[in-house]
């Protein structure tokens, strides 16, 4: 178990270290969640009145937790990429000849995915303050811990499924396939509360939606309601179940 | 060093219907011992690299036993790679890390603290004459560089065996010869090295022992000298292409080979694509006959060639196969 997380963490350093020295790609990754914010900020008060908004401050609770909803669903989807393109430089053969755990492998990485995405979120944040964002920082915190483990679900997915099909094309198709109605059902744009009822019966069975909802419920500072520990719950045994799942996998054919 | 018993691998391939079997590996034995520069040759798609992989730990064999550094592979594969280096066709390097960061990750991958990495990675920067761009990006080397590179990764945790994936593929002569008076360094060191190549220079030349692999079984095995005195005497190799015509007429080759196989002359004979070959116990007296035996048949020899024996005659007499085909 310690080796699991020295190795994790050895690779994670890597990773992390290689990725600060590209700016190019830093800045990549915070455009798109950047240009969402900002592009919606000055229509979102009128846009969240119908839900009972009616400040800036209101509405940017209703959109930031469905914001980072898809950012980790999508963010972790498509971390699979990443992963192919290292198998085919020969990366993963390599540091998996060596006694490297190849859960700490694959945790490594999954991590520096999940840190990405937080990061991401942070940034969106700080910059969502000044449009008028105002959520407390005890709530904003366990927030980032729900969207991490909300991430590590999506990623160790991913990285499943990319070992499977052993292909870009095949894993966009299904990523792109299954990501849009798994997001739609998942109240990120508009929360499900305001869904018709089949559908929030269909999202029962969506632990992204829980996510979400979880993540609204933080930034409405109710710690009482109960979604909150239960996404958390939910999150947490699904992401446990894929890391099992795609760590298995990792252990025995990667090519 | 190395022992194999029946080793096989198959893949799935395909979907649904479509779906086939291939037998990568079937039932490979091998024995490699310590010290000993072991040679893999064979075409592409032979099963050389899936028979490598399964020695390193890096695929899960579908059948058969191995021990490697004397640790039974299929139980202890953990304790296999603590043992092995692996270097690999494609690189496995970061591009944008630098050949210092390189050494110091694998090493410490390996369980070395910190500060002894640090000083591993020194002596191995020195040892493969990387210390010039050790702290530029591995994106800016050369291909010869680049390995040499990963060579110096394979074997920074001074292991006991290790394997060498097509070492040479896509060098330089002069790039070449150099790998090859590397691995020699590495065997004065104690290394027992296992390569794959399809290289019958590489194989002849830096080999103490081969092995020969067609469709995952193997063929021949021994000393590069001994498999070539299998076949004595001498090589005529008979090209059919018509002098005029530059290609070979339907069904000549058929009647040049029916007509030399009788003859007493010839020892064997292989048919190729564009013309035969005859193992002759001497070649000087045995190509004015062939001449005047094709000629009284009304068949016109192209070119005529003469040589001693080669592991591609080796190859060819046990697959009905060139190498170089």
């Amino acid at each position: 178990m310690i080796k699991v997380a020295r190795d994790a963490w050895l690779i994670f350093q890597r990773e992390v270290d290689l990725m600060l020295h590209n700016p190019v790609a830093l800045a990549f990754s915070l455009a798109q969640p950047i240009t969402y914010l900002v592009l919606f900020a000055p229509f979102l008060r009128e846009a969240m009145s119908g839900q009972g908004a009616t400040s800036y401050a209101d509405a940017y609770r209703i959109y930031v937790p469905g914001l980072f909803g898809a950012m980790g669903l999508f963010g972790g989807l498509f971390a699979g990429y990443a992963l192919l393109y290292a198998i085919r430089a020969g990366i993963i053969d390599r540091c998996r000849v060596t006694p490297l755990s190849r859960t700490g492998l694959l945790l490594g990485r999954a991590m520096r995915d999940v840190a990405t995405i937080v990061l991401q979120a942070v940034i969106i944040t700080i910059a969502a303050l000044p449009f008028g964002l105002r959520v407390g920082l005890g709530y904003l915190l366990l927030s980032y811990v729900l969207l991490a483990v909300m991430a590590l679900l999506a990623t160790a997915l991913s990285y499943g499924l990319a070992m499977l099909v052993r292909n870009e094309n095949s894993l966009g198709s299904i990523v792109n396939t299954v990501g849009q109605p798994v997001s739609l059902l998942a109240g990120v744009l508009i929360p499900l509360a305001l869904a018709p009822l089949w559908m929030q019966k269909v999202a029962l069975w969506n632990p992204f939606a829980w996510a979400t909802s979880g993540l609204r419920a933080l930034f409405n500072e109710d710690l009482a309601d109960p979604v909150v520990w239960q996404s958390l719950a939910i999150s947490t045994v699904l992401m446990l179940g894929a890391v099992v799942w795609t760590a298995r996998q990792f252990g025995r054919d990667v090519r | 060093m190395i022992e194999t018993s029946d080793l096989r691998k198959s893949y799935r391939t395909g979907r649904g219907h479509k779906a086939s079997t291939v037998d990568a590996v079937r039932g490979v034995d091998l024995k490699v011992d310590a010290r000993e520069i072991f040679g893999f040759l064979g075409p592409n798609g032979a099963g050389k690299t899936t028979t490598l992989r399964m020695l390193a730990t890096l695929l899960e064999p579908d059948g058969g036993t191995a021990t490697v550094a004397g640790i039974d592979l299929l139980r202890h594969p953990e304790r296999v790679r603590a043992q092995v280096g692996y270097v690999a066709q494609t690189s496995g390097t970061y591009d944008r890390a630098t050949a210092r960061q390189e050494l110091v990750l694998q090493a410490r991958m390996h369980g070395i603290a910190k500060a002894q990495a640090i000083e591993l990675s020194e002596k191995a920067l020195d040892a493969f004459h990387l210390g010039e761009f050790a702290d530029r990006r591995v994106s800016t080397y050369s291909g010869g560089q680049k390995r040499r590179l990963d060579v110096a990764l394979g074997v920074i945790h001074q292991p006991q065996v290790l394997f060498l994936d097509e070492p040479t593929a896509g060098l330089d002569p002069p790039t070449r010869a150099r790998m090859w008076d590397e691995v020699r360094r590495l065997r004065e060191l104690g290394m027992t090295i296992f390569l794959t190549t399809h290289y019958l220079d590489e194989a002849d030349a830096l080999c103490d022992r081969i092995a020969i692999i067609d469709h995952g079984q193997i063929v021949a095995e021994g000393t590069p000298e001994d498999l070539k005195r299998q076949i004595s005497g001498d090589v005529v190799t008979v090209g059919l292409d018509g002098a005029q015509t530059a290609s070979v007429e339907d069904g000549t080759v058929n009647v040049a080979a029916k007509l030399l196989r009788g003859q007493p002359y010839v020892r064997d004979l292989e048919v190729l694509d564009d013309g035969v070959r005859l193992y002759v116990d001497s070649g000087a007296t045995a190509i004015p006959q062939v001449i005047r035996d094709l000629a009284a048949s009304g068949v016109e020899p192209g070119t005529i060639e003469l040589r001693r024996p080669t592991l591609d005659d080796v190859f060819l007499v046990k697959t009905g196969r060139s190498l170089e085909e």
